[in-house]
């Protein structure tokens, strides 16, 4: 028996085939990837979300950037830079910020490493289901790389009024931003949903479709 | 390159997949269902996808000359005080010789935004004519829409650094600007308009050959 899959984006229908290590499928007609094979174990992607969160740690304790003018020194940590945004009255553009660099970033990796500890003891977390799916509709609003990018932006336009000192936040968000992305791109969604909890390992669960 | 059985589409064999995990079922004449996998609501088509597209391309549109126009930050010394939009932004890093910066700042605060309302516009406008032509070509589009609109981000992180770093100094006052909310409002409400917009309505007058 085969399993059935529509395309994303053209909704052709199409088998699912086995695919060769790290290789993608792609839609026949409009060429939507549709599934990988990812070359992992949950522990190598477990390995990039625990590196990731010591960075999420550092980039929070430590500031981000400090400024020297006139013997004078001002530094902002994460959290701190959104404070201030409140302090203007901004709350909106504070909470997009909050959620986009902070709160996004979090929940994917909490979200992450409870699938993953669960599946590393071959059980499923309870809410391995709710967790995947939220972990798809988190996924466009985590922007820690951009925010990176916006830190480069920032400092190129300070280096002129002022002794600019990255700070060890940077560095770790710049970490968090490289190992997020590791994790995201080991973990396998397809697979996960596959064997999710409701559906018997190498067996569709009631209401799929089959292919005679 | 996954076997395609024949050139036929899951709708046609009155068959959905899921949204969220892609599940290929029968919705048994009904036009919505729960996925039985993950308990998804689902539906055929994104629920009235190009009303819900044309909503929010709209109000982007009608706040897109707002965030261009305020200041989105407004700087001041002792000695001087400066409004400055999206694009005197720009120019300030070009002035001062940082103009690869200056080039990224561009294209993900002026050039995506307008861009892609401009391509969701049209890939709504050809749906909506049913149009039969550059299928391969607006899809790649729509997904080069979703791939590139949350750079657009870029400038409400560097006025939120710039203000949370200058603003406590003595030497100089940064603050965020009106413009700000209104920029993020456009690069929000542009990113709801490309997640409401069903990419498989471009190919559902397909007929076998294509
Ligand atoms: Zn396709
Ligand atoms: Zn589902």
């Amino acid at each position: 028996m085969k399993t059935l899959l529509a395309c994303p984006h053209c909704d052709l229908l199409q088998y699912e085939t086995s695919l060769p290590p790290q290789a993608t499928a792609r839609c026949a007609r409009c060429a939507a990837p549709l599934y990988r094979r990812v070359k992992s174990g949950h522990e190598r992607t477990l390995a990039y979300v625990a590196a990731a969160a010591v960075c999420f740690v550092l980039a929070n304790v430590f500031p981000l950037v400090a400024l020297e003018a006139s013997g004078q020194r001002n530094s902002t940590t994460l959290l701190g830079a959104i404070a201030d945004l409140l302090g203007q009255d901004m709350e909106l553009v504070a909470g997009l910020v909050f959620v986009t660099i902070w709160l996004a970033p979090l929940l994917q990796l909490a979200g992450l490493a409870y699938v993953l500890l669960a599946r590393l003891q071959a059980r499923r977390a309870a809410a391995e289901i709710v967790v995947l799916r939220l972990l798809a509709a988190i996924r466009p609003w985590s922007m820690v790389e951009v925010f990176v990018l916006g830190t480069l932006v920032a400092l190129a336009k300070l280096v002129h009024m002022a002794q600019v000192v990255p700070g060890v936040a940077l560095w770790s968000l710049a970490g968090l931003m490289g190992l997020l992305a590791a994790a995201l791109n080991t973990f396998d969604e397809h697979a996960y949903w596959r064997t999710a909890a409701g559906a018997d390992a190498g067996d569709a669960p009631a209401g799929a479709v089959r292919a005679e | 390159m996954t076997g395609a059985p024949h050139a036929v589409t899951a709708a046609q064999l009155g068959l959905a997949s899921c949204h969220d995990c892609g599940l290929v079922q029968r919705l048994g004449g009904a036009d919505q269902g729960r996925c039985p996998r993950c308990h998804a609501l689902v539906t055929l088509r994104k629920p009235n996808s190009l009303t819900r597209t044309w909503a929010f391309l709209i109000a982007a549109v009608l706040l897109y000359p707002l965030a261009n126009l305020l200041p989105i930050m407004h700087s001041g010394t002792l000695f001087s005080a400066q409004d400055d939009t999206i694009m005197s932004g720009i120019a300030y890093l070009w002035e001062t010789g940082s103009w690869p910066l200056a080039l990224v700042v561009f294209v993900a605060s002026v050039l995506v935004p307008l861009l892609k309302i401009i391509a969701l516009a049209w890939l709504a406008l050809s749906v909506g004519r049913r149009a039969k032509r550059r299928r391969h070509e607006r899809t790649r589009l729509y997904r080069l829409v979703e791939l590139v609109g949350r750079w657009s981000m870029l400038d409400i992180f560097v006025v939120t650094l710039l203000s949370a770093l200058v603003q406590l100094s003595s030497f100089a006052q940064v603050t965020v600007g009106p413009g700000a909310p209104a920029f993020a409002g456009v690069v929000v409400l542009t990113m709801l308009a490309a997640h409401s917009f069903d990419p498989r309505l471009i190919w559902d007058n397909a007929g076998r050959d294509d």
